[in-house]
């Protein structure tokens, strides 16, 4: 409700003068549908942003093999770079071991972050069922899925994270 | 002419200054200034005698006896400057996924040069061709829309000074021993712009968000594509498509050809290289909001979407690495800065705390800015603790080092805030301490 108050003045003063013109050039270029689906990387927590395909744990194995596993190391452990796997039930403790497994809520931000951004030598080299399965071959390995599973854009968002229920919401600020 | 021997003699009178300047000291400066006119005058007189035999410029320094260099296209600093450099930090085998500190330890006032700006990187800084880059907004919104730089440039401007400051500046302070390193090794992950763009209000009033509308996912062009959700209320206020720092386009590690500015929320969230907004119902926990800059408290829950820099201040002068010159008159001088708005106050302690000054603020002293405090101090020459406490706007007080640490599990260090405080020995060395 809040960008009402601060739209309307704004559309006042286009009525009595030609201010308004100033402040809003309108040089945008609209887009198409199309152009924004070959843009749009963004997936939310629901699942909204999914894009068609799926992947297998035991297809994800082999692209993690080949395309992660030099630096993650074997399993998600071990790898000169991030750990992807373990800690779970550590986040509580002295020593907490945050990993994607462990600690992040939702398991549509592996698939988000793996699409955008790895492999760091090669980011968006992956496809979608590329990125889909190694999910679910990093997923599989602390046995949040089966070893027979088939992630997709239904199945993806109902994957029940270890630390699903670790976030307390900091925004809006709440009072003191 | 007559322009020219004016300048001579200023050139004259400034040197008998210097003269005057080695004077021993209590004098104070009125008197300092007439003995020097005074020993000016008797130099003058002896020259006078001297010239005859010897050229006027035999005691001169080089470069003063010979041309100077021609101009510069783009100047850089003075090669006596050379240690002013920015340090790298980055593990090993990703070069471009570190971070680089200003050397604030190094520098005074309150705005960062363009190419000390701390830099943190999520997969290297991208060659992007302003040509070829564009600003996509879309999602919630009733006309999706795209931006050319040439365009966005047809926009009205304004320009802004505010601070950006890492997630993790001063992480270190969640260490059980007080890390031994400079007051930038310290908090480096911290710079202040002028910033000049469009409103981000501008372009989202255009695209017309609909009113399903809470969050804009902003995405970087680089080789990350690094995203972050921020709040529309956020959008809708203070932010800016910043095209412009300092009065020249924004460097590429700075985010060129344009960056997301949100003035006073943790730095991560502004996002550089901006290309895309998708405006939302719903956040989209990227990992940068999940793995990182989330806050883990000792019961295992963790505060996330805690975008607020909370109320600061680190004394600058003296610091680590500057050692006293015995007893006497020194200015203790550092930078304090708030999420939240301006700094009201800065109280410093020289007594661990006991007891405390209000120092001064130099102006201006701008809301989500850098602030400059000073206070005159005159070291006895016993062992000293020096402290700042910085209090804001809002009534906000930097809480202790204790209490931060004590609110979180062992292992958090994002959005450190706590009073920090630096050992005076009574060998004038400076060393590290908690307070």
């Amino acid at each position: 409700m809040f960008m009402f108050r601060i739209f309307l003045p704004a559309t006042a003063l286009c009525l009595i003068s030609s201010v308004c013109e100033a402040q809003h050039p309108n040089l945008g270029r609209p887009l198409t549908p199309e152009e924004i689906s070959k843009l749009d990387i963004t997936v939310a927590p629901d699942g909204s942003g999914l894009p068609a395909g799926s992947g297998s744990v035991s297809a994800g194995a082999n692209v993690y093999s080949e395309k992660c596993q030099s630096c993650h190391g074997a399993r998600g452990q071990g790898g000169p770079q991030d750990q992807l796997t373990g800690g779970v039930g550590t986040i509580a403790s002295e020593k907490p071991v945050k990993t994607p497994v462990s600690y992040w809520p939702s398991a549509t931000t592996i698939f988000d972050y793996v699409r955008r951004a790895m492999p760091l030598q090669s980011p968006q080299s992956l496809t979608n069922d590329e990125v889909y399965a190694v999910t679910a071959y990093i997923l599989s390995i602390d046995k949040i899925v089966p070893e027979d599973a088939v992630l997709d854009a239904k199945s993806l968002p109902q994957v029940k994270m270890p630390n699903r229920d670790g976030f307390v919401r900091w925004w809006p600020v709440p009072k003191r | 002419m007559e322009r020219h021997d004016r300048v001579k003699n200023d050139r004259t009178k400034v040197g008998a200054l210097a003269g005057g300047a080695t004077a021993r000291d209590g004098f104070d400066r009125r008197t300092l200034l007439r003995a020097g006119i005074f020993v000016a005058g008797i130099a003058g007189i002896g020259s006078g005698i001297a010239q005859a035999a010897e050229s006027i410029g035999a005691d001169a320094p080089e470069w003063m006896k010979a041309p100077g260099r021609s101009f510069s296209t783009y100047g850089v600093p003075s090669k006596w400057q050379e240690k002013v450099q920015r340090a790298i930090a980055f593990p090993p085998g990703r070069p471009g996924t570190g971070s680089s500190r200003t050397p604030l330890h190094l520098l005074e006032g309150t705005i960062t040069p363009n190419g000390l700006h701390f830099e943190r990187h999520h997969n290297g800084v991208p060659d992007i061709d302003p040509s070829r880059h564009e600003l996509v907004i879309h999602g919630l919104v009733k006309r999706p829309l795209a931006f050319s730089v040439e365009t966005i440039m047809r926009y009205p401007m304004e320009s802004q000074i505010h601070f950006v400051e890492c997630s993790g500046n001063s992480g270190s302070f969640n260490q059980p021993e007080p890390q031994q390193t400079t007051a930038g090794g310290l908090n480096g992950l911290l710079s202040c712009s002028e910033w000049t763009g469009v409103r981000l209000a501008t372009l989202l009033g255009e695209a017309e968000v609909t009113r399903e509308a809470k969050w804009v996912v902003a995405e970087g062009g680089d080789a990350a594509a690094m995203s972050r959700s921020v709040p529309l209320e956020k959008c809708l206020d203070d932010a800016m498509i910043a095209l412009y720092q300092n009065g020249e386009a924004i460097r590429p590690e700075q985010g060129y050809p344009m960056r997301l500015l949100l003035p006073g929320f943790e730095g991560n969230m502004n996002v550089k290289w901006l290309r895309r907004l998708k405006v939302m119902d719903q956040p989209v926990n990227a990992r940068d909001e999940t793995a990182h800059y989330t806050e883990l408290m000792p019961n295992g829950k963790a505060r996330q979407y805690m975008f607020l820099q909370g109320v600061k201040s680190a004394i600058i002068k003296p610091s680590f690495g500057m050692n006293m010159k015995g007893p006497g008159s020194y200015e203790v001088s550092g930078l304090a800065w708030s999420g939240s708005g301006r700094i009201s106050k800065v109280e410093v302690s020289a007594d661990g705390g006991k007891s405390w000054a209000v120092a001064a603020l130099t102006a201006p002293v701008l809301s989500k800015a850098l602030t400059r405090f000073r206070l005159a101090w005159q070291w006895d020459g016993r062992p000293s603790t020096l402290m700042s406490r910085a209090t804001d706007e809002k009534g906000e007080v930097q809480p202790t080092r204790s209490a931060w640490v004590s609110q979180y599990s062992p292992v958090q260090f994002y959005h450190f805030n706590g009073i920090q405080g630096w050992r005076i020995e009574a060998d004038g060395t400076v060393k590290h301490v908690y307070v």
